[in-house]
């Protein structure tokens, strides 16, 4: 716990610091509280409108972890095809790095119109961003087996089953948690931006509708809940990857 | 360490012949490796072996000395069953006819030049792999495992991860898991040419204790010509590509050895023979260069 706390002291005090700054910069250089609002106001107007930012907190979180979690699952099981068979790994998998050249913010109108503006669209979108950094980095992590250890087990009389659970799976466990802490990271974005294409609820929809009405501390409060969003779900995937990894691979130590 | 020896020469003395040099003793065994017409090349390179025969006896220590590249490990993941070899045949124990590569894998004690560990395993769980592989329930091939763990100098070692211990018993984990996990054939890829020399000799003494103990059929590679001499019965030596037959050594220094054999008269005589095999001559070798 000591060691903990130390650590996150650098990083406190360097927050702590901008805090300050924002909020002394704003009140000396006379910055237009529309551009950029004192960082008390900000924390005033979150406070009376606590309410109303806690629903739409749970709804863009929703919306972010649902999204979340169908990538995990269709993502590992893109990477377990693209692993399994030598079509997939020449058809699919270069298809799905080469699909980043799309700008997914242009693609995301379609899944409106696919699905609605229900909270299904929201989801579809932040699949859209998280599907791939899941799959490909579990697919990369798959193929960073070490073959030696695969030789060595087939050597030992492994089935094609113990060779994907014992030998296969644990190798790519690194690779899937890197991608599931950018993917936890991005999702928070694609859920907003699923609620700027429209929507009636979500931290993404009341920024816009504060910026609409140039209420800057409401703009602000929204990007600071958003922010700190981001960072729980980093934090939970990192927190996973711990849980899972801590102590069985080099460099992962744990504590 | 004298515990040990009086027992292992109370055992060479009950067994037929045991008195003989090692040689004669093991030359009345049936052959459990025989190799007939072995050839195998990578494709768009020159072949590695082309028509070798040889044999190996039940309980022989068997050492291939050959220069880097000529194909050691080839050899060995064929006879793992790896490789196919592409004519020729392996037969390993009873089976009279060679039979296909499949039925090898599993059956087979195999050390690779590297020691692959799984890393995400404990020492423990590494050890007990083959046996979990060949369907043993998890819990008795750990229960194994851990009984022989004190042998192999790896007592309290069974919670760690591999990259938490040095290189030496890494080392002794692949050691254990090739003999827990394989049949009486063991094949050692060069088990302790990434150790320095002090851990190398240790080693080496070492494996010479389990071996006169246990004594399972060990094929073993190195690059370090004592190394070869001390521990094995025969040397098998080869420095021509591709290798189409072995030039051989019988050491017939007594055992049980220790490293002090390497000053013996005969040991030093084994090894200018073993070095002109190689193509190699030594330059302490004395006057008949100069
Ligand atoms: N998978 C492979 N594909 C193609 N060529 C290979 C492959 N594995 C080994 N070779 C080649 O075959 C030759 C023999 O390799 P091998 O690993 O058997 O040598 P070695 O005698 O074990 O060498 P060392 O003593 O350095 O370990 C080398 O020239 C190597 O480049
Ligand atoms: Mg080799």
């Amino acid at each position: 716990m000591m060691r903990k706390a130390s650590a996150a002291l650098p990083a406190g005090t360097f927050i702590l610091l901008i805090a300050a700054l924002w909020e002394a910069g704003t009140m000396l250089l006379g910055i237009p509280h529309y551009i950029i609002p004192k960082l008390s106001d900000v924390f005033v107007s979150m406070w009376d409108n606590r309410q109303t930012l806690a629903g739409h907190f749970a709804v863009t979180l929703g919306e972010a972890l649902l999204g979340l979690g169908l990538s995990v699952a269709l993502g590992t099981l893109a990477a377990v095809w693209i692993e399994g068979s030598r079509l997939a790994r020449k058809t699919l998998y270069p298809l799905i790095v080469a699909s980043q050249t799309i700008p997914i913010i242009a693609l995301s109108p379609i899944m409106v119109l696919w699905f609605g503006y229900e909270v299904w669209s929201k989801v579809a979108v932040v699949i859209l961003f998280t599907f791939f950094p899941i799959a490909v980095n579990t697919a990369d992590g798959f193929r960073s087996a070490d073959p030696e250890i695969g030789d060595l087990m087939r050597a030992m009389g492994a089935r094609k089953r113990d060779l994907f659970l014992k030998w296969k799976l644990p190798s790519a466990l690194p690779g899937f948690f890197t991608g599931l802490k950018m993917a936890a990271t991005i999702s928070v974005g694609g859920a907003t931006l699923g609620e700027w294409l429209g929507g009636e609820s979500g931290l993404g929809m009341y920024t816009k509708r504060a910026s609409n009405m140039l209420r800057a501390e409401a703009v602000f409060s929204g990007v600071l809940l958003l922010s700190l969003m981001g960072i729980l779900l980093f934090l939970a995937a990192r927190l996973a990857e711990r849980a899972v990894l801590s102590g069985r691979f080099p460099g992962e130590q744990g504590r | 360490m004298s515990g040990l020896q009086v027992q292992a020469e109370e055992r060479a003395g009950t067994q037929p012949g045991g008195t003989g040099g090692s040689g004669s003793r093991l030359s009345v065994r049936p052959a459990i490796l025989s190799v007939r017409g072995l050839t195998y090349g990578f494709s768009r390179a020159e072949p590695l072996f082309a028509g070798l025969d040889f044999d190996v006896r039940e309980g022989e220590f068997v050492s291939f000395v050959m220069p880097s590249g000529m194909g050691k490990t080839t050899l060995f993941r064929l006879l793992a069953g790896l490789l196919a070899p592409q004519a020729g045949t392996i037969a390993v124990g009873e089976e009279r006819a060679a039979a296909a590569e499949a039925s090898r894998l599993g059956h087979i004690g195999y050390m690779p030049q590297r020691d692959s560990l799984l890393p995400w395993r404990t020492v423990l769980d590494n050890a007990a792999l083959g046996l979990e592989l060949r369907g043993t329930p998890k819990r008795e091939a750990r229960h194994r495992a851990l009984e022989l763990l004190p042998v192999f100098g790896l007592e309290g070692t069974e919670r760690k991860h591999p990259h938490e211990l040095s290189g030496g018993m890494r080392q002794r984990v692949s050691f254990l898991r090739a003999t827990l996990g394989g049949g009486k054939l063991l094949l050692l890829d060069e088990p302790f040419s990434a150790l320095d020399a002090m851990t190398r000799a240790g080693m080496q003494e070492w494996l010479l204790q389990i071996w006169e103990r246990h004594r399972k059929t060990i094929l073993f590679i190195t690059h370090d010509v004592d190394e070869a001499l001390l521990l094995s019965d025969r040397v098998l030596a080869a420095s021509a590509s591709p290798v189409s037959a072995f030039s051989e050594i019988a050491v017939d220094l007594p055992r049980p050895r220790d490293c002090g054999a390497v000053l013996e008269e005969r040991f030093i005589r084994m090894k200018r023979e073993l070095l002109r095999l190689l193509g190699r001559e030594t330059r302490g070798s004395g006057g008949d260069r100069r």
